[in-house]
């Protein structure tokens, strides 16, 4: 099924196919404009104007509440900019926020979710390129079935199999480690990365793959050889879902870590609920931010494979 | 190698090493997919409750979550958040979309910061929101602030519209990926169809209600679909905005089945609802893959 | 081979070795995160620490609610914790029957907590088929309402000395643009509001018909609709509150910008962290000033069964260190709550405190919903007291119908 989104969105063809991917956003083809002052434009631009001021203004109030002191935000006006700068809720968010006894801020959870991303991706997307690599080169009966279910999968609501997965990770021995949740995350992204793996080395041309087989070349060194060097762009989007997919979890994170592990953005949950006294909402705001940094920074980094990387992410939903 | 060959053994060690690589995926399908999938819906119909035992009540888990008010509630929210959440991305990724398609200067700029959001988790995107529309500092405050004291506007603490306060976050969050799919698919139609329509005289807005759109009818499709299977699944946002309140006022299905399943230890209900969940995507799915791959199929 | 000669250092008796060798990690999960339970829960780890192990603190902020899900399903996922905090009663005791708990008898036998622990009820709390399975850290008592006494100075009323009379009194509050009563949006804030009622309002049998007797018929009669009349007074005092948690609540109070708020004496521990002073800044009345019975609900650890034998004796440790009379007196003292035995030195107490061994010491207890009620029950409890203080469209008389319908159902 999603196989087939893939096929019907131009964008996520774009993103498949080894060429062109620039192809799709080559160019505007609306009508041509006129003045530049024209009524036409003022709308045009008034409108997007708008637009861009209710999307930006959370991220402005977030940096401005996170640099004022309490004292200001409880007089003041969430949109005025700081009187007095402070970095004080950075560094308390940071290092000092307390749940219970442990103060140690966001600092922890930033290196949990470091320690369950990056074996995470890494893993994921080995598995599923080899799976992708299978199934458009490899085939043997059966093997499209599976895929099929893979797929139906990646549309059935997390929480039908959140119990059975607490099963499954009991039974190895996996249930509250880290590795746990990595292996959870592997499972959760084999839907959507093996489609993408799949179309892709199905698209390459099919005298490669030929050539090296009357060659003698057997599966793993074709792999490795030949179609690994050739997948990098694939690579590149894939590395983006996963990274932003698995740095934003929070079910996952909550239902199958324990407090040692927890990932940034459980903690971030924790720290902001647990309020001792008042809320600070300067420390929240610094703490939100901190969270989201990674994922913007791959998103302000990544440009326009970023697009293609969610999109490819939001099939799965 | 001749077919004759090829007896038993041999043909389940050809294409050996594929076999092996695809373990991690058969097993995930398998297991996790088939397997979790029917042992939710088998222990649906068990009165399991902190741990799962296999004794069967029929149909009573069913018959009490139908008649939970906080279900229909939950069941009603997803109703409106879904249908709104689905005219308003799909109407403002279109518009946007067709603002950017204009030949402007920025586009790049504009795509950014509508698409920032995106990268934020729910989470993040709920806290936020919770704080801009706080009525002690948020935007009612400012408002007041400015002299008009009876302006009101504090939808995560009204019952009647709190589901609005989470639409107005959850837009906010995913309009931008819309306007991209959509973008791109209007980059996707011909230019000689524009030459064409100007030439015969055609009003812009009348060429994309008329020409263009019913032209982008696949993206539109795959965009209802990401858009809808994602609506099912709304979680993290309620959580971090309101917590379901005020009072059961914002709550939805993903978060009755956390919450029966871990809070009440009570997993049969639990259970009993993801089944729900299940079936609703499926009744998402199933008509759209029927017209989508039925169709295709008639023209061969 | 390390392993081995430790067993044998322990079973010389040399339990409490200070020594580096000795020192084992417990992990401890609660949901203590407020200011004055976190510094509550620090004595406890600063006593454990003191035996020479190592408290590893497993804080899970949210409430209960939230941490409980995390507890149980690391205990049935197979990565069970040192020790866990739940409230004694109910919530284990499916836990405790598929064997995943380890039983303290013998334990409690040698240290004779069955003498020790006062009143009894508290350890038949912790008692399954004979067996004991928990310590009881603390007695909580859900069935205050605590007054700000600024707030009725502001209004230019007396301080209630009644839910009446603080219902009386609720216009006045208002119109200095004081909230009347502070209530927390989180569920189990509403519910625990409307038992405190139906415990105070309704009187002792009444509440044990209803949720001991789960007796429906009686439910769906004039006394409980009383009871409900009374919750629809305060749902319409609490309307203001635009909170969350029990302790945004709790400073409403302290702050004067509520009247009062109907909550459990953990909410002293805020006051006290506050500075705040019994009796001159804040009064307090038990069963609201109408019924002075307490509850004996509370605290207890329950210890996962381990396999490694370190951590179990550690495990021994603590819950001998946790009804050590010098803890008892340190963590109740900053928790706000009252210790377990009745052997132990409180001249340090104060009014409110005081109030609450008083009625100890009279024996006016009764067991609370969390012994009554299984979470299934208490979850759709609720939901619907959730709902009925958000939402001024559902009347008293349906909510009662409802309620109907929860008692009839529980088990």
């Amino acid at each position: 099924m999603a196989e087939h989104l893939l096929r019907t969105a131009p964008d996520l063809v774009a993103m498949a196919a080894p060429s062109g991917s620039a192809g799709a956003f080559s160019g505007p083809h609306g009508p041509r404009p006129r003045h530049a002052f024209s009524r036409r434009n003022i709308f045009i631009y008034g409108t997007l104007a708008l637009v861009a001021v209710y999307y930006l203004l959370p991220l402005y109030v977030m940096v401005v509440t996170s640099l004022k002191g309490m004292p200001e935000i409880r007089l003041g006006n969430i949109f005025s900019p700081p009187v007095e700068i402070t970095f004080e809720p950075w560094v308390k968010a940071w290092s000092q926020a307390c749940t219970g006894l442990n103060c140690d801020g966001l600092s922890r959870g930033f290196w949990n979710s470091v320690r369950i991303t990056v074996p995470s991706v890494f893993l994921s997307i080995a598995i599923a390129s080899v799976n992708g690599y299978a199934l458009a080169n490899w085939r043997f009966k059966g093997s499209e079935v599976f895929f099929t279910i893979l797929i139906v999968g990646a549309f059935i609501p997390y929480q039908v199999m959140l119990y059975p997965i607490v099963i499954v990770l009991r039974e190895i021995g996996l249930y509250g480690s880290l590795w746990g949740l990595v292996l959870v995350h592997c499972i959760f992204g084999m839907p959507i990365l093996t489609l993408l793996f799949r179309n892709y080395f199905a698209s390459l041309p099919e005298e490669l793959f030929k050539a090296a087989r009357v060659d003698g070349a057997g599966f793993w060194t074709i792999y490795l050889r030949i179609m690994l060097p050739m997948a990098l762009p694939i690579f590149v989007v894939a590395i983006i879902l996963q990274v932003t997919g698995i740095w934003n979890d929070f079910l996952f994170g909550v239902v199958y870590t324990k407090p040692d592990t927890y990932p940034m953005t459980v903690q971030l949950n924790n720290i902001v609920n647990a309020v001792q006294g008042v809320k600070e909402y300067n420390v929240n705001m610094a703490a939100t931010l901190l969270t989201g940094l990674v994922p913007l920074v791959v998103y302000f980094i990544s440009g326009k494979l970023f697009v293609r990387g969610i999109a490819a992410g939001a099939v799965k939903g | 190698m001749t077919p004759t060959d090829a007896g038993r053994p041999s043909r389940l060690f050809r294409n050996l090493n594929a076999k092996i690589a695809s373990i991690p995926m058969v097993l995930t399908a398998l297991v996790i997919f088939v397997g979790g999938t029917a042992w939710t819906v088998v222990y649906s119909f068990t009165n399991s409750k902190l741990l799962p035992r296999l004794s069967f009540v029929g149909t009573t888990q069913y018959e009490r979550l139908w008649a939970a008010p906080r279900w229909h509630m939950a069941v009603e929210n997803l109703a409106v958040y879904g249908v709104l959440s689905l005219v308003f991305s799909l109407a403002i990724g279109f518009l946007l979309a067709a603002l950017m398609d204009q030949k402007i200067r920025f586009e790049d700029t504009f795509r950014t910061i509508f698409l920032y959001p995106f990268a934020l988790s729910f989470i993040v995107t709920g806290l936020v929101w919770q704080w801009l529309l706080n009525p002690d500092f948020g935007i009612q405050q400012v408002v007041r602030n400015l002299g008009w004291e009876s302006f009101t506007f504090d939808p995560l603490y009204n019952a009647d519209i709190v589901i609005y306060g989470i639409l107005i976050a959850g837009l906010w969050q995913g309009t931008g990926l819309i306007m991209c799919l959509m973008l791109a698919g209007l980059r996707g139609i011909d230019v000689e169809i524009w030459k064409a329509a100007r030439v015969d005289g055609i009003p812009t807005w009348k060429t994309y209600l008329f020409i263009v759109i019913p032209m982008m009818r696949p993206v539109f499709v795959t965009t209802l679909v990401i858009i809808a299977s994602g609506i099912v699944k709304v979680y993290d946002l309620v959580v971090a905005q309101t917590s379901g309140g005020p009072g059961i006022a914002s709550e939805v299905p993903a978060k009755y089945v956390y919450d029966y399943m871990f809070l009440a230890q009570n997993l049969g209900q639990g259970f009993a609802a993801s089944t729900m969940m299940l079936l609703s995507v499926v009744i998402v799915i199933v008509p759209w893959a029927y017209l989508e791959f039925g169709r295709r199929r008639r023209h061969g | 081979m390390r392993y081995r000669l430790l067993t044998a250092a322990f079973a010389a008796g040399v339990a409490y070795s200070a020594g580096p060798v000795g020192a084992t990690d417990l992990e401890v999960t609660h949901w203590w995160t407020s200011g004055g339970e976190a510094a509550a829960v620090a004595e406890l780890a600063k006593a454990f620490d003191a035996t020479g192990n190592k408290w590893i603190d497993g804080a899970i902020a949210g409430s209960g609610g939230t941490a409980r899900p995390i507890m149980i399903s690391r205990i049935t996922g197979g990565d069970p914790m040192g020790a866990t905090q739940f409230n004694h009663g109910r919530q284990a005791e499916e836990l405790v029957a598929a064997g995943l708990m380890r039983d303290l008898s013998d334990l409690a036998a040698k240290e004779k907590w069955t003498e020790i622990v006062r009143p009894k009820s508290l350890l038949d709390s912790c008692t399954l088929d004979g067996k004991i399975y928990c310590v009881p850290v603390n007695i909580h008592s859900w069935q205050w309402l605590w007054l700000s006494n600024k707030a009725f100075e502001d209004a230019g009323v007396a301080i209630p000395k009644n839910w009446d009379e603080f219902v009386a009194a609720a216009p006045a509050l208002e119109a200095k643009g004081i909230v009347p009563l502070a209530v927390g949006g989180q569920p189990w804030q509403t519910s625990g509001a409307f038992d405190v009622l139906l415990m105070s309002v309704g009187g002792t049998d009444t509440f044990l018909k209803v949720y001991k007797d789960k007796d429906a018929e009686f439910a769906a009669g004039p006394e409980i609709a009383k009871v409900f009349k009374a919750a629809d007074d305060a749902r319409k005092m609490a309307k203001n509150t635009n909170v969350q948690d029990w302790n945004q609540a709790t400073n409403m109070v302290i702050t004067g910008k509520a009247g009062g708020q109907i909550m459990g004496d953990w909410a002293q521990g805020e006051f006290q962290v506050a500075g705040k002073v019994a009796g001159k800044d804040y009064s307090c009345l038990p069963g609201l000033g109408l019924n002075a019975t307490i509850a004996t609900g509370g605290d207890a650890f329950y210890f996962p069964l381990l396999k490694d034998a370190e951590k179990s004796k550690a495990q021994e440790v603590l819950a001998t260190t946790l009804l050590d009379p010098k803890t008892q007196v340190a963590f109740n003292l900053k928790k706000g709550s009252v210790p377990v035995r009745g052997d132990v030195d409180l001249n340090t107490a104060n009014d409110c405190m005081k109030k609450g061994l008083d009625i100890l010491a009279e024996g006016n207890i009764i067991p609370w919903t969390d012994q009554l009620l299984t979470q299934d029950t208490q979850k759709q409890k609720e939901d619907l007291f959730s709902e009925f203080f958000a939402n001024a469209s559902l009347t008293p008389e349906d909510a009662q119908k409802r309620f109907v319908d929860i008692i009839a159902a529980a088990d």
